[in-house]
Order: C-alpha cells, then sequence, then structure tokens
C-alpha cells in the first residue's frame, strides 16, 4: 500500500512538474542577444543589447509575438572571437533561441558564421561590413560597401575633389577586404599607386604619432589628400586625439570613417574633430516624425536624455520588424519557414523610406554623408535621391564581380557565378 | 470681367501684403535689412543660399560682420522653432537665456530641442575663415596676422595677392614678413614671366620650409621650360629636401624618445620589485591601470579644476597604487618568497582579480580623463618639425621620475637598505636591516611608480580595464633587455626600444614592427642572457 502511494506521487509530482515545465518553456519564445559587453568593441556594442532589449520589450507591450512573450537572452562574449562562437553554440543548443541578434567586427561573425550554418540558426547582422560573404543563416541589415565605402569615396572625388588617398585602417578581414575594393575602385576610376597610401594597425593600438605624422606629409604634396579610415573599436579615441595634437583639421586633409558613430564620439572631446565626416545610412540628426519618436522612446527606456543613437541601432530596429513581419507571415519561429518568408518583407526605416528585404539576404539603405559637429552629432552634408540595393559580391573585384546570391527557389545559392553557371558554398542542392 | 475683378483683388492683396511686411519688418529690423536677408538666407537648407549668405554679410561691412561669423563658426547661432528667427545661444541648456539677433530681446530656453543649431559644413568654414582672413590682416595680434596670411595662402587669388603686397612694407614682425615673402614668391613663379623675378622667387622659396613653396618650385621645374631656371629650382628642390630629410629624422627621434619615456616609466616600478625581491608581479598592468582610474576619479571630484587635477592625481596615485601594493604584499608573496612559479600564478590570479573589480565597480567601459589645457597643443619649431605638448611633458615627468627614484635609492636610508637586501640578504639581516619591512615597502614604492605610470598614460590612451594587459608584456621586455634592478639599464633600455620601434616602423607598419623588436631581444637574450647590465656580485650570482 505504502509503494503504491509514494509511486503515485512521485508520478504525479514528475508530471506535474513536466507540464509546467513544458507550459513555461511554450510561453516564451527566445530572442539571443549576442554582443560585447567588455573588451575593446564594448565602446560599439554595448548600446546595441540596450536597444534589442528595447525592441523586445515594446513587441511584448504590444502582444508579444504569436501570442507569446518575447524573452532576451543576453551573453557576453567579451570581445573575443573565438568566444562569439561558444556562445552562440550556446543560445542555440541550451537556450533555443529562435533568432540571434549580434556580432559587431566581421572577425567575430565569421567566427559565428559556421556555427549558425550548423545548426540552422538566425544571426541578424547590423553593421556595415565588407561584402563578399552571403549566407542563408544570416540576415544582413548592416551597409555593404557599395552603400557605404563607395558612395563615400565617390562624394571625396565629386564633390571634394580629392585625388590622393590614405585607406587607414585596423588589420583584420573587414578593414583588408574593403581596402581592396576601394583600391580597385579607385583604380579603376584613375587614380594613380603613388597616390593612394594603405595602413594597418592592430586592435587597441594607442601610439598613432608616426602614423598621424605620415599621413600630414602625405597630404602636403600639394594634391587634396584624405583619409579613409576603417578603424575599429577605441583605437579610434587616441587616433583622433593625435590629428587634433598634431593640428591636422578637416579643412586641409579630411578624414571620413565608417565605423565612427555617434556611440563612438559621445566618450570623447569633438572640438578638434569638426569637420571631419562619416558615412552611414541613418544619423541621429535626420529630421523625420519616426526618428523623432524612436529617439523618445530610447530616451525614456535607458533614463537619460543625453544618451545618442546611431545607424546599428537603426539596423537592429530593421531587423527586429523584418523578423517580426516575417515570423507573423510563415505562423512559426522555425528557421526554414521564416527565411522563406522573410524575403520581399519591407518595413519603414527611420529616415523616411522604407527597408525592403532583397533575395540576397541584403536590405535596401539611403546612403548619408555626414560632418562631425562640436556636439558630436552629424550634419547631413549629402545623401543618395533614393534608397540603394546592397550588392554582396563586389563589382569591382576580379572574383566576385561574376557572382551574385538568390536565396528564392529554384536558386536557393549564395555564391552563384553567372558565367559559369555553377553554385559553390553553402548551397542548397 | 470677373477676370478682371480677380486680378484687382489679387493684386489689392499683393499690396495689403507687402505693406504689412513693411510695417513689422520696420518694427523687427529697425535697421538691418541685412541681418534679415543673412537670417533668410542661413535658415535655407540649400548650400548654395549658406554660402551666400556668407558672402552676403562679408560684403555689406557690417559692422557686426566678423563677430557674428564668428559665432557661426563656434556654432553659437540657432533657429527657433517657435518664429523661425536666428538667435544667439552662448549655452545650449534649459532655463539659459537666448538672444534674438534681429533686435536683441531675450527669450529663456523652455524645450532644448525647440533650438537647432545652424550648421555650418567644412566648405563653409573654409569660407568664413578666408573672410575673416581678409580682415585679420591688420589685425593688432601678429599670431592673428600670421594665421591670416596662411589661410589665406590657401587659395591666392590676384586680389589677395594685392592686399598681402600692400601690407607687406608695413609689415614688422619677422615670421609673418617671411610667409607673406612667401605667398608673394609662389604667386611670382606661378604668374610672372619676368626672369629676374623669377629668379628672386626661386631664391625666396628655397629658404623656406612651408610645404606650399616646395610644391610650387617642383611645378615650377616641371613646367617651365627654361633651362636655366629649371636647374635653379631643381637645386633650390634638393636643398629643401635636404632639410626635410634632417628634421624628419628629429621628427622620428623625438617619437621615439617619448615612446620610449612611456615604455621607462611602465617598466620602472617592475624593475625594483624584480630587482630587489626577484618577484615576478604579473599584477603591474594593473596597478598602472589604478593609478590610471585614480586620475578619473579625482577629475570627477574636481571637475571645474582640471588644470589641478594632475598635480593631485600624482600623488595620489602613488598613495592608491602603493596601499594596494603593499596589500598584496603582505596578502599573498609573503607567503612565496623563493617560489617563483607559484609568485607568478598568483599574482596573475591576482591581476584579474584586479581587472574584475575595476569592471563591477566603474563599468566594462572606457572612461575619459581629460587633457588640461596646459598640456595641449604643439610647440612648431618650423612648418615640418612640430612637437605635441603632451608627449614633452610626460618625457620630462619620467626623467623626474628616474631621478627621484635615483636618489630615493642613493640618498635615503630605505635606499640603502634596499640596496643591501638585494645584494645579499642573509648579510643585511645580519647587520640589523629587517629585511621583511624593507621588501613590504620596497613593493609598496614600485607599485606607487607604477601608479604614477598610470596617471601620465591617463592622457595618452583609452582608460579601461585592459589598460595593464597593453603594457604588461612591454615592461617585462625593458626590464628583461635592461638587466634585472637596475634603473639605469631600465632606461637605456625603454629608449631604445622605444627608438628602434619608431625607426623600424615607418617601413614596416605598426605590427611587424613590434614582432620584429621582439624577435631582436629574443636573440640578444640568447647572447646575454642578464640584459644589457646584469647586477654584480657573488650573490647575485644565485
Amino acid at each position: 500500500m505504502k509503494q503504491i502511494k509514494t509511486k503515485l506521487a512521485t508520478a504525479s509530482c514528475a508530471l506535474a512538474l513536466s507540464i509546467a515545465a513544458i507550459t513555461a518553456q511554450a510561453d516564451t519564445i527566445k530572442v539571443g542577444v549576442l554582443h560585447s559587453l567588455s573588451g575593446t568593441m564594448a565602446i560599439s556594442e554595448t548600446t546595441l543589447k540596450d536597444t534589442m532589449l528595447m525592441l523586445i520589450e515594446e513587441q511584448n507591450a504590444k502582444g508579444g509575438l504569436l501570442g507569446k512573450q518575447l524573452e532576451a537572452v543576453v551573453v557576453d562574449p567579451a570581445s573575443d572571437w573565438p568566444l562569439f562562437a561558444e556562445r552562440a553554440r550556446e543560445l542555440l543548443e541550451r537556450d533555443q533561441v529562435a533568432a540571434i541578434f549580434g556580432t559587431w567586427t566581421s572577425v567575430s561573425r565569421k567566427s559565428v558564421l559556421p556555427v549558425v550554418e550548423e545548426l540552422n540558426g538566425l544571426l541578424f547582422y547590423p553593421v556595415q561590413y565588407e561584402g563578399e560573404e552571403s549566407s542563408r543563416n544570416v540576415i544582413y541589415t548592416g551597409a555593404a560597401p557599395n552603400q557605404q565605402a563607395i558612395p563615400a569615396v565617390d562624394y571625396l572625388m565629386n564633390e571634394l575633389g580629392i585625388e590622393r588617398w590614405v585607406l587607414a585602417g585596423t588589420d583584420y578581414v573587414y578593414p583588408r577586404t574593403t581596402n581592396r575594393i576601394l583600391e580597385a575602385y579607385l583604380k579603376q576610376m584613375g587614380v594613380a599607386e603613388d597616390d593612394i597610401m594603405i595602413n594597418y594597425t592592430p586592435f587597441g593600438h594607442s601610439d598613432w604619432q608616426t602614423i598621424v605624422s605620415d599621413i600630414r606629409r602625405f597630404g602636403s604634396a600639394g594634391k587634396k589628400t584624405a583619409v579613409v579610415s576603417t578603424i575599429n573599436g577605441d583605437a579610434n579615441v587616441p587616433f583622433y586625439r593625435e590629428l587634433g595634437a598634431q593640428g591636422v583639421s578637416a579643412e586641409d586633409i579630411p578624414v571620413i570613417a565608417f565605423s565612427v558613430g555617434e556611440e563612438e564620439l559621445s566618450g570623447i572631446d569633438t572640438a578638434p574633430l569638426v569637420g571631419h565626416l562619416a558615412a552611414w545610412n541613418y544619423f541621429m540628426s535626420v529630421d523625420t516624425e519616426e526618428n523623432d519618436a524612436f529617439i523618445e522612446k530610447w530616451h525614456d527606456f535607458i533614463g537619460d536624455t543625453n544618451r545618442v543613437t546611431n545607424d546599428p541601432m537603426e539596423a537592429h530596429y530593421i531587423g527586429f520588424n523584418l523578423w517580426v513581419e516575417a515570423v507573423n507571415k510563415a505562423g512559426t519561429t522555425d528557421t526554414e519557414a521564416v527565411q522563406e518568408a522573410i524575403i520581399g518583407v519591407t518595413v519603414p526605416n527611420l529616415t523616411g523610406s522604407y527597408a525592403a528585404l532583397m533575395p540576397n539576404h541584403h536590405i535596401t539603405k539611403p546612403v548619408l554623408i555626414g560632418e562631425i559637429q562640436a556636439d558630436g552629432q552629424f550634419e547631413v552634408v549629402w545623401q543618395t535621391p533614393s534608397t540603394v540595393v546592397g550588392d554582396a559580391w563586389s563589382d569591382y573585384l576580379e572574383g566576385s564581380k561574376d557572382i551574385i546570391s538568390d536565396w528564392r527557389k529554384p536558386l536557393l545559392c549564395g555564391n552563384y557565378n553567372v558565367v559559369t553557371k555553377t553554385c559553390s558554398g553553402q548551397s542548397y542542392e | 470681367m470677373i477676370c478682371r475683378i480677380m486680378r484687382q483683388l489679387r493684386s489689392l492683396g499683393l499690396l495689403t501684403l507687402i505693406l504689412l511686411s513693411s510695417l513689422t519688418s520696420l518694427q523687427a529690423a529697425d535697421s538691418d535689412p541685412v541681418l534679415a536677408e543673412f537670417e533668410a538666407l542661413l535658415s535655407s537648407s540649400a548650400a548654395p543660399d549658406r554660402a551666400r549668405a556668407i558672402s552676403l554679410l562679408a560684403d555689406s561691412m557690417h559692422p557686426d560682420t566678423l563677430s557674428l561669423l564668428a559665432e557661426l563658426l563656434e556654432g553659437q547661432l540657432y533657429t527657433f522653432r517657435g518664429d523661425s528667427h536666428l538667435y544667439r545661444v552662448p549655452r545650449h541648456e534649459e532655463g539659459r537665456a537666448a538672444e534674438r539677433l534681429l533686435d536683441g530681446e531675450t527669450l529663456t530656453i523652455e524645450r532644448v530641442r525647440d533650438f537647432r543649431r545652424v550648421a555650418v559644413n567644412n566648405a563653409q568654414r573654409t569660407q568664413i575663415r578666408r573672410v575673416m582672413a581678409l580682415t585679420g590682416l591688420n589685425a593688432e595680434s601678429s599670431a592673428i596676422r600670421l594665421q591670416a596670411v596662411r589661410q589665406l595662402m590657401r587659395d591666392a587669388d590676384s586680389a589677395t595677392i594685392a592686399l598681402i603686397q600692400d601690407a607687406y612694407p608695413t609689415e614688422e614682425n619677422n615670421r609673418v614678413r617671411e610667409l607673406m615673402a612667401v605667398a608673394l614668391a609662389i604667386h611670382t613663379l606661378a604668374d610672372s614671366d619676368n626672369e629676374v623675378l623669377q629668379r628672386d622667387a626661386i631664391d625666396t622659396l628655397s629658404e623656406s620650409l612651408e610645404p606650399r613653396a616646395r610644391n610650387s618650385l617642383a611645378q615650377f621645374a616641371q613646367s617651365t621650360e627654361n633651362p636655366a631656371l629649371q636647374e635653379l629650382s631643381q637645386r633650390a628642390l634638393t636643398q629643401i629636401d635636404h632639410k626635410v630629410q634632417f628634421y624628419k629624422g628629429l621628427e622620428t627621434l623625438y617619437f621615439g624618445i617619448s615612446l620610449g619615456s612611456v615604455l621607462v616609466l611602465a617598466a620602472i616600478g617592475l624593475t625594483i620589485t624584480f630587482g630587489v625581491m626577484g618577484v615576478i608581479n604579473m599584477a603591474h598592468g594593473e596597478l598602472i591601470m589604478i593609478g590610471a582610474y585614480t586620475t578619473f576619479v579625482i577629475q570627477q571630484l574636481m571637475p571645474d579644476h582640471i588644470g589641478l587635477s594632475i598635480f593631485v592625481a600624482i600623488p595620489a596615485a602613488f598613495v592608491v597604487s602603493g596601499l594596494v601594493g603593499i596589500a598584496i604584499e603582505r596578502g599573498v608573496i609573503r607567503f612565496l618568497y623563493g617560489r617563483p612559479l607559484e609568485t607568478l600564478l598568483a599574482t596573475f590570479g591576482i591581476s584579474l582579480v584586479l581587472q574584475q573589480a575595476v569592471r563591477s565597480i566603474f563599468s566594462p567601459l572606457n572612461r575619459t580623463v581629460e587633457t588640461p589645457g596646459w598640456m595641449s597643443g604643439m610647440l612648431e619649431f618650423n612648418p615640418v618639425f612640430a612637437i605635441t605638448l603632451n608627449r614633452l611633458y610626460i618625457i620630462l615627468f619620467c626623467f623626474l621620475v628616474f631621478f627621484a627614484l635615483l636618489l630615493i635609492l642613493k640618498r635615503t636610508a630605505l635606499g640603502l637598505q634596499v640596496r643591501a637586501v638585494s645584494q645579499n640578504r642573509a648579510m643585511a639581516r645580519a647587520m640589523g636591516v629587517r629585511s621583511e619591512r624593507v621588501d613590504m615597502l620596497t613593493f609598496g614604492l614600485g607599485s606607487g611608480v607604477a601608479g604614477i605610470a598610470g596617471v601620465a598614460l591617463s592622457q595618452i590612451t583609452n582608460v579601461g580595464p585592459n589598460l595593464g594587459q597593453s603594457y604588461i608584456i612591454d615592461s617585462f621586455m625593458v626590464v628583461v633587455f635592461g638587466g634585472v634592478g637596475n634603473l639605469w639599464g631600465t632606461l637605456v633600455a625603454g629608449m631604445t626600444l622605444g627608438i628602434a620601434t619608431k625607426l623600424v616602423e615607418p617601413w614596416t607598419g605598426a605590427v611587424l614592427a613590434k614582432i620584429l623588436v621582439l624577435v631582436f631581444i629574443i636573440f640578444f637574450i640568447q647572447k646575454k642572457p642578464r640584459g644589457l647590465f646584469p647586477q654584480r656580485g657573488r650573490a647575485a650570482e644565485d
């Protein structure tokens, strides 16, 4: 008798617990947030984690997704590239997240890429990058080189009459590939090899004396010179400080940066930087109703009216809305279904136009060139008349100008060579 | 019929509109149609309109032209959303006053976002500076006149050259005269056909180190058809190039010394602890970081006296890092003497603890440490050689710290005891020196010096929890290269490594230069394992 009683008791307990567990799991959809909260990239990535938390909170207030509440799973890969892969694996295997919003540097994305492809996860990548990649498991909401680097060089060449170029970057895949593309583009536009100076520095480099002095010397040869900077992370702080200390003003040698936005400027004294440029697809100073509303919501959420918004935040805003709409369209958070449903989804962006997800997993974005003002904001000095479609495979490099990416059936290929009519890389035959 | 009536009504309406607007404008701008048009053009978002606004103000000779343009440049002019007028806003905060440009009426700022700053882009900034330079030619201060000539040289058309020619005879300041002569010579070389004038111009330009002078000579040498003049200009170019090379070498030397001084500052505390006690302190970098954070905290506590903050931070950082060092010695290292491997591991663990403590107390993000006014700026010797002031002060500071330490070690009782203990501990104890107390104070001294190094480093690099990691390897490199326990060795080693890195960097880039220096040290250690200036004496052989 006693044995039967204890057996019944344990069985009912187990049943109750498992029901609780199942219902608890079934009640939330987990969303992974994979951004560095410490280390050299924390200066840029911490604010993206907060943006995701804000977007998830807002969606939950609207009733969640598919009737369930969203739950953010935040991990810290600490600017350590192999750790990014480990954390991504944790998010997909242990936490079973429906989508990951994260990474910043291309090396962190490249570390995570094999993991999301192996475990069939979905990564939303919010930062401008070098292209030469198109994965079925990644949605690229950041700018491809033809949506940032090439228009920036066009602006310098045509509007400012720049004839000599310094390409300065941090030593990893994004600046190296971008500079390859830019060098090829410049040479195609007739710039001589002597008029191009290329320079790489390690992450966190702090002694810029020689390099800034070389830039000054290169720039005083009589032709108008500009610096195209792909320097990433907190090395930007001593770089701009040295520019200011050595008196390199924007009217003499303008520096246009691709990885410096409002967030990176908020920690430094911007007085010596006034007039230097940046190329993005969004600036906090853009005057639209959607942008005003977004900034107000952000200030309410973060509790500080001095905090700034920037382009990667807008990219997460677009990416999150694309994902929500695709999930609603597909009726499930299953990766395969979302991948099919998401192509063609169009959501409004914060600068007054629309972002449509193209078959190559890139979106349409306008290109804005802005000048740094004394208060750390950017003043738009030029923009493309309409949005530009992101091109994953650069038309200026030998190896990639014949390649397209199309993730719709029947092609389903990220590296399709239109000349040899073959598909390579991640393919679904 | 109806059409005619409509037309008459329309013209009547137009007339009243004109009357009304002229009435209001008479009320608003007593004497200033110029200001009104300036305001209208500036509120347009089209760049050509803004450029016209600036030239309008310049051509109108309005009494307030220069001050208005200066305010526009500084970003002190704002548009108010309420009435679309321009306001002068010295401080863009709630509750502050905003003065309307047209009539001087003041408003209080209720909502910050209602006032939008009138932004200027690079092209407009150049235009404004040019206008200011034209009047600056006749300024009282020679510095302003120099700046004006330099600005006008960028874009010297015949009108500006005429102005400079007018001002040249009456110019008293030598530097300004020289620059004016160069500007006039460049123009002559480009425009004139008279050979005598061109010869004079080439002579003037050959003495100048201005990059524009060299460029105009180079262009002339390429384009001229006169062989004699071509030879002359080529010779002038070679002369200039030799001088430029010389100054470039000086500049590289300066960069090398400044990098060396940073290395010396970081390593000198380690020399003392490593030298005296043979303790490998992996937490040395974190002690530097603590000194840097102390500077940050001091600046937070005295935000209005940034200039003084450095002077307060130096002793504060010495005390804080010294105390942390003493705590480490008493708490951990004391028990591990004679066991170098365990000391290394233990201090490595302590370094991780300190890093995480700083992350938890402050935040994982970098903190901003401001540079005081007296440390910013450059010392210009000539157009090709200028040194940054912050690094100059750090070099001087490094030598100050070095000689202070030398004094302490050579002249004080503590120094005597430290040297005794490091040469022969047993003998020193036999002579009555309390070696344990000396160990503790030595460690404290070394850590305190690391803290002071942190104050200096906070001026040139990011202050974050990872600051220590960037300097620990360099510190050990300097100590091993220079010889353990020898202050002069550290100085020579640090300076040598700094200059060597900077000499190699222009050819190989920053990354490879570091690698080459490390490889060089590895080979050097094979030959001389005890460094440049090894410790001598029988006890040191152990």
